[in-house]
C-alpha cells in the first residue's frame, strides 16, 4: 500500500516538475510548480516529519509562490508568450542527463553510511518532532539560528531598497 | 520504502529543475527552477536524516528554507528593478555583462 501510495506521489511530483520546465505561461509553471511542493510535503510526512511538511507547505507553498505569482502578475509577462521562450535545448538535455545518470549510478553503486544519530520513531511519536526541532535549534543550533535572522533581517532591508522607484 | 526510492525521486527532480535553468529565457522561470532544484536537496536531506535516524539534515532544511525566502525576496526585487530599466525579463536581451 505505502509502495503503490509512494509511486503515485513519485510520479505526480515528476510529472509536474516537467510542467514546470515545459509550460509556456510563467503562471502555469507556477502552479505546476505548487503542485510539486505539495507532493514534496507528502513525502515529508511519509518520512516521519511533519513539521517539515508544515512550514514547507506555509513557507514554500504559500509564502514564495505568492511573492512569485505577485511578480509574475505585476510584470504582466502573459503578453509575450507567443515568442520562442527557450535555448540551447540540446546541450541543456545532455547536461542534466548527465546529472541525472551520474546521480543515480552512484545510488545504485553505493550505500548509504554514516554517524547514526539517536532520534528513534519511537522518540517522535512520544516526545514530538516539533518539539525535538526545537530543542535542537535552541540549544546546538543556536548560532546558525541567529546569524538566519540577520539574513532575513538584511534580505527585507535589501528588497526594499532594490524596489524603490529610484535606484 | 527506502532511502534510495527517495533518494532517485530527488535526482529526477534536480535535472529537471538544471535542464530548466539551462534552457528557459525567463527570468522569473529560471528562479522557479532554482527554488525546484533547492527542493530535491530538501528531500534528500530528509530522507537520509531518516535513514540515520537524525535531526541534523532537517535543521539544515531548516536553513535552506531560510536562505531560499531570504533569495526569492532579493530576487523579485531585482527583477522589478530589471523590468523598470529594460523592459523586459528575457535574459537573453539583459546581457550587458556577457563577454
Amino acid at each position: 500500500m505505502e509502495t503503490i501510495f509512494f509511486y503515485l506521489v513519485a510520479l505526480v511530483a515528476v510529472v509536474s516538475g516537467f510542467l514546470v520546465v515545459r509550460c509556456q505561461s510563467p503562471v502555469n509553471s507556477a502552479l505546476a510548480l505548487v503542485n510539486t511542493f505539495f507532493c514534496l510535503a507528502v513525502f515529508y510526512v511519509m518520512l516521519y516529519a511533519p513539521f517539515m511538511a508544515a512550514i514547507q507547505v506555509i513557507v514554500y507553498a504559500g509564502a514564495i509562490m505568492v511573492l512569485i505569482l505577485f511578480v509574475i502578475m505585476l510584470l504582466n509577462l502573459g503578453t509575450e508568450a507567443r515568442k520562442r521562450y527557450t535555448h540551447g535545448v540540446v546541450w541543456a538535455a545532455i547536461a542534466s542527463l548527465l546529472v541525472l545518470v551520474n546521480v543515480v549510478f552512484f545510488i545504485k553503486r553505493g550505500r548509504v553510511t554514516g554517524a547514526e544519530g539517536d532520534i528513534t520513531d519511537y522518540l517522535i511519536k512520544t516526545e514530538g518532532h516539533t518539539e525535538l526541532i526545537g530543542k535542537a535549534l535552541y540549544t546546538e543550533f543556536l548560532l546558525p539560528f541567529e546569524i538566519a535572522s540577520i539574513l532575513l533581517l538584511v534580505a527585507i532591508v535589501g528588497a526594499v531598497i532594490l524596489a524603490k522607484k529610484d535606484v | 520504502m527506502s532511502v534510495y526510492h527517495y533518494l532517485t525521486v530527488s535526482a529526477i527532480l534536480f535535472a529537471l529543475g538544471t535542464y530548466g535553468v539551462l534552457t528557459r529565457r525567463n527570468a522569473i522561470v529560471i528562479f522557479m527552477c532554482i527554488e525546484l532544484m533547492l527542493n530535491s536537496v530538501n528531500l534528500t536531506f530528509i530522507a537520509l536524516s531518516r535513514h540515520l535516524n537524525s535531526l541534523d539534515g532537517q535543521i539544515f532544511v531548516f536553513f535552506v528554507m531560510t536562505v531560499a525566502a531570504a533569495e526569492a525576496a532579493v530576487g523579485l526585487a531585482l527583477m522589478i528593478a530589471t523590468f523598470r530599466n529594460r523592459e523586459t525579463i528575457d535574459v537573453d536581451q539583459i546581457n550587458l555583462l556577457k563577454w
